[in-house]
């Protein structure tokens, strides 16, 4: 009669574990992104920890959130989309020559920009599952085109003058001290949030991406979905270029490109957080706002701009090999 | 004949196995088993599934390890066992499984050289010898393969020799005692038959330059034109070690399943049936050529026959998850072209397909069981714009239960489950949609004794509710138990077909071994 009390107490005791482990898991990030930011407030406090710096990091941020979270969505049905970071620089490109050049009212040439999105992700998503070409090199090379395209369309150079309108929609108006950009992004994850986790095709994404030919087999259109997703991505991507044309007031055919590795940290680094093992979004916006805190400390304490890649770079191994040993976890424990 | 005259005449065989015995928990796949090879002899190896055939080939490429007392000599010198993964080359051994070994994206040349770059040349690779050196070698054999194709571009008999002549190049030209031994592990199963004969007259002559082949089929014609004595091997033992040239087709059929066989046997009636249900008429596709099938509502056929003849690929063809090039299914009155046919489609029609590949067809391993199991049914569980994600977790806890799978917990990953738990619940997937026509592959492959009793009840609880079932299964007890009418397949076409009393295990194994030949 002893024996089964004795075997009791250590199964309880790991059940207890177990639970803890995976809030650990869970909340994580969140609890080490606290912990960074008291670090540079100790040591910082005069600048760092102020409210304007942190309503700078979440305003300007938020075009990395946008990108981050149209990268999740084809993520989740395991393709990669390295082009969003080009469209979103094309669609910021578009709108300045559309609306500065060509002087085309900013709603119009908002609604080009997004279009053009669309048709990238359209264009993406034919070519990987009409041709059955991976996801990576499709995106490679239309990314790499892109760039191009945007290089000729404004001569290299960058576009000022804007249309006040959206500057003041994107960074200059502010809620509780915040740009409205930021809740542009919180409002996109939300959807996001829906989307995946609340609709029948979100199952269904994540069914094509975890298993696609019992996928197939269940009757899914496994093409349709991956394209859907893709156009998504464009359209995120076009929507972080009208975005960041709002932060910036003006449009330059080079900088937004370097928001592609960012993203691509952000987005794995997310999968280990909130809902480890996945893509999610409050995961991603996590780690986009950890990443940025991070660098903007660190620069703050006398790093020079050569900080920001090789936080992101490193970033982005310790997020892959973090989300592997979570979902190495997660094969094993079960 | 030279080769069984020497055998017996006192030369060294160039392969002796005694006592041969392996356990795999508790389970006996080998007992106490012998193979002799003569130097130069082909000799079979037949049997059934699970007679010990791959375990005896596997326990030779030094994969298991034999039960201790386990003995093995090579040209007369007693070999330590285990033998090591790969020591089989000392032993100037060499293996060609069913699925070559070839890389497909290469050329022939490549793949012949697998393994032996940097033997000869180190640094710089001489490509115009190795190429004339690869014609060389294929002249010698016989072959001619042009060595600058793709392998994926050359015909399926140009890869099966291929694969050998390089096998038979690694043995001539490998170091250690003997004259060689080539292990050919079922190379014919998806060869066209008209080709086989020109992996024969390979054969013909690697055996013609002194080595020895081990040459393992389900095919009863092939042995007996091409080996000089077989092993047939039954529930791990042998039962008979035959003289081709003295043995006929009905000796070996006798031996593989182990009784006398009746002379003839009275044609039975055909059993009452209901009203026809569906119909598949004229499918072709793949290896399948003309296939046509009425089934009554609460029926189950089984489709089987050796492997390479087909039956397994019917179901799939029926679903629109392979290609059909022609054919229609008619269910409840409607018809569909199968080659339309989309498994989106099949399953608005009431057709549902359970795979046998389950790890990469069935289930999303790391997924929960209530994801794997909504996934057909995920439209209706849309409500008020949000999934009713607590609904989905009830319900399946509910399915779970009933189809007594365990634990019964739909939050685990359905990795965790055992393969007997995971097939049920697939089987819940489906049969929650309460289908039309049920198509089945291997429906417990992989699935524990327990388990079994349990699938082939819900199998029949489908039936009984008033599904047609197709069941496609190599597993003859499991047909023998499930199934009305067994039809047997063999080079794409129904060659026999047994009902009612007249299926058994040993029925269906004897029309499958019979019914290879045309």
């Amino acid at each position: 009669m002893a024996q089964p009390a004795s075997i009791e107490v250590p199964v309880k005791a790991s059940g207890a574990s177990r639970v803890f482990i995976k809030r650990a898991e869970q909340f994580g990030l969140i609890v080490v992104w606290l912990a960074m930011i008291a670090v540079f407030g100790y040591l910082q406090p005069a600048t760092f920890l102020t409210w304007p710096n942190f309503s700078t990091i979440f305003g300007s941020q938020a075009v990395l959130v946008v990108v981050t979270l149209g990268l999740l969505i084809p993520l989740t049905a395991n393709d990669f989309d390295l082009s969003i970071a080009f469209v979103m620089t094309l669609s910021s490109m578009t709108v300045a020559v559309l609306n500065v050049n060509y002087g085309i009212g900013i709603g119009w040439a908002i609604v080009a920009a997004l279009a053009l999105g669309l048709l990238v992700g359209l264009i993406n998503g034919l070519l990987i599952t009409v041709f059955r070409i991976h996801s990576l090199i499709v995106t490679l090379g239309t990314g790499t085109f892109l760039h191009g395209f945007t290089l000729w369309m404004s001569d290299s150079m960058t576009i000022s003058g804007i249309s006040s309108s959206l500057i003041n929609a994107v960074i200059v108006d502010r809620l509780f001290g915040i740009p409205l950009e930021f809740y542009y992004a919180i409002g996109l994850a939300a959807i996001v949030w829906y989307l995946l986790d609340y609709t029948a095709l979100g199952r269904r994404i994540l069914f094509v991406g975890r298993g696609r030919e019992v996928a197939r087999l269940s009757g899914i259109n496994t093409d349709r979905i991956r394209i859907a997703c893709l156009v998504v991505s464009g359209l995120f991507g076009a929507l972080a270029g009208v975005l960041y044309a709002g932060t910036q007031g003006a449009a330059d055919p080079v900088s937004g490109t370097s928001y592609q590795l960012p993203a691509f940290a952000a987005a794995f680094l997310g999968s280990t957080s909130i809902v480890p093992g996945r893509f999610n979004p409050w995961g991603a916006t996590v780690a986009v706002y950890f990443l940025v805190t991070g660098i903007t400390g660190l620069v703050f304490l006398g790093f020079s701009s050569f900080i920001q890649e090789m936080f992101y770079g490193g970033a982005l191994v310790v997020a892959v090999t973090l989300s592997q040993l979570v979902r190495g976890r997660q094969e094993q424990q079960f | 004949m030279s080769a069984v005259a020497a055998a017996q005449a006192g030369t060294p065989p160039a392969l002796h196995f005694w006592n041969l015995s392996k356990t795999f928990g508790g389970q006996k796949a080998l007992d106490n088993a012998t193979l002799t090879v003569a130097p130069g002899e082909v000799h079979g190896l037949l049997g059934q599934n699970g007679s010990g055939k791959s375990t005896l080939i596997k326990v030779l490429a030094g994969f298991h390890p034999p039960d201790p007392g386990s003995r093995l000599a090579m040209s007369g010198v007693e070999v330590p066992l285990p033998l090591a993964p790969g020591a089989f080359r000392q032993y100037r051994m060499s293996f060609v499984h069913q699925h070559l070994g070839l890389l497909p994206s290469l050329t022939v040349l490549e793949n012949l050289l697998v393994g032996r770059f940097g033997e000869r040349q180190a640094w710089a690779i001489n490509w115009p010898g190795e190429r004339r050196r690869a014609e060389e070698r294929f002249a010698a054999y016989g072959v001619s393969i042009d060595p600058g194709a793709r392998v994926a571009d050359i015909a399926p008999i140009e890869r099966a020799l291929l694969a050998i002549v390089r096998a038979a190049g690694e043995i001539s030209e490998g170091v250690g005692t003997g004259n060689g031994l080539l292990v050919l592990d079922e190379p014919t199963p998806f060869l066209p038959k008209r080709d086989v004969e020109r992996l024969f007259r390979l054969v013909r002559t690697v055996v013609g330059k002194g080595a020895s082949v081990i040459f393992v089929s389900h095919d009863v014609d092939e042995v007996l034109e091409i080996t000089d004595r077989a092993t047939v091997l039954r529930d791990g033992r042998v039962a008979a070690t035959l003289d081709t040239a003295g043995a006929s087709k009905t000796d070996f059929i006798e031996a593989i399943i182990g009784r006398r066989l009746a002379a003839a046997r009275p044609p039975e009636p055909p059993a009452v049936r209901g009203a026809s249900h569906a119909i598949i008429h004229d499918l072709a596709g793949g290896t399948i050529d003309g296939f046509s099938l009425d089934l009554a509502a609460g029926e189950v056929v089984g489709l089987t026959g050796l492997i390479g003849s087909g039956y397994d690929e019917v179901p799939y063809m029926i679903y629109g998850a392979r290609p059909a090039v022609r054919g229609s299914l008619d269910l409840g009155g409607q018809g569909t072209f199968l080659p339309d046919m989309t498994p989106a489609k099949a399953i608005a029609r009431g057709v549902v397909l359970i795979p046998a590949d389950r790890a990469n067809a069935g289930v999303i391993g790391p997924l929960p069981v209530s994801d794997n199991v909504t996934m057909p049914v995920l439209g209706t569980r849309f409500r008020r714009w949000l999934l009713n994600r607590g609904a989905m977790v009830t319900e399946t806890g509910a399915l779970s239960r009933r189809f007594d799978v365990r634990p019964p917990d739909p939050t685990l990953p359905i990795a965790s489950l055992s393969g007997g738990n995971a097939q049920k619940v697939v089987l819940a997937k489906w049969f929650q949609t309460d289908p039309q026509l049920i198509l089945l592959d291997e429906p417990t492959q992989g699935v524990d004794v327990g388990a079994r009793q349990n699938v082939f009840r819900h199998i029949a609880d489908a039936a009984a509710r008033g599904a047609a079932v197709l069941c496609a299964s190599s597993d003859y007890e499991q047909l023998a138990a499930l199934c009305s009418r067994v039809l047997i397949f063999g080079g794409g076409r129904v060659v026999a077909s047994l009902q009612g009393a007249e299926i058994s295990k040993d029925a269906i194994a004897e029309r499958s071994l019979a019914g290879a030949a045309p």
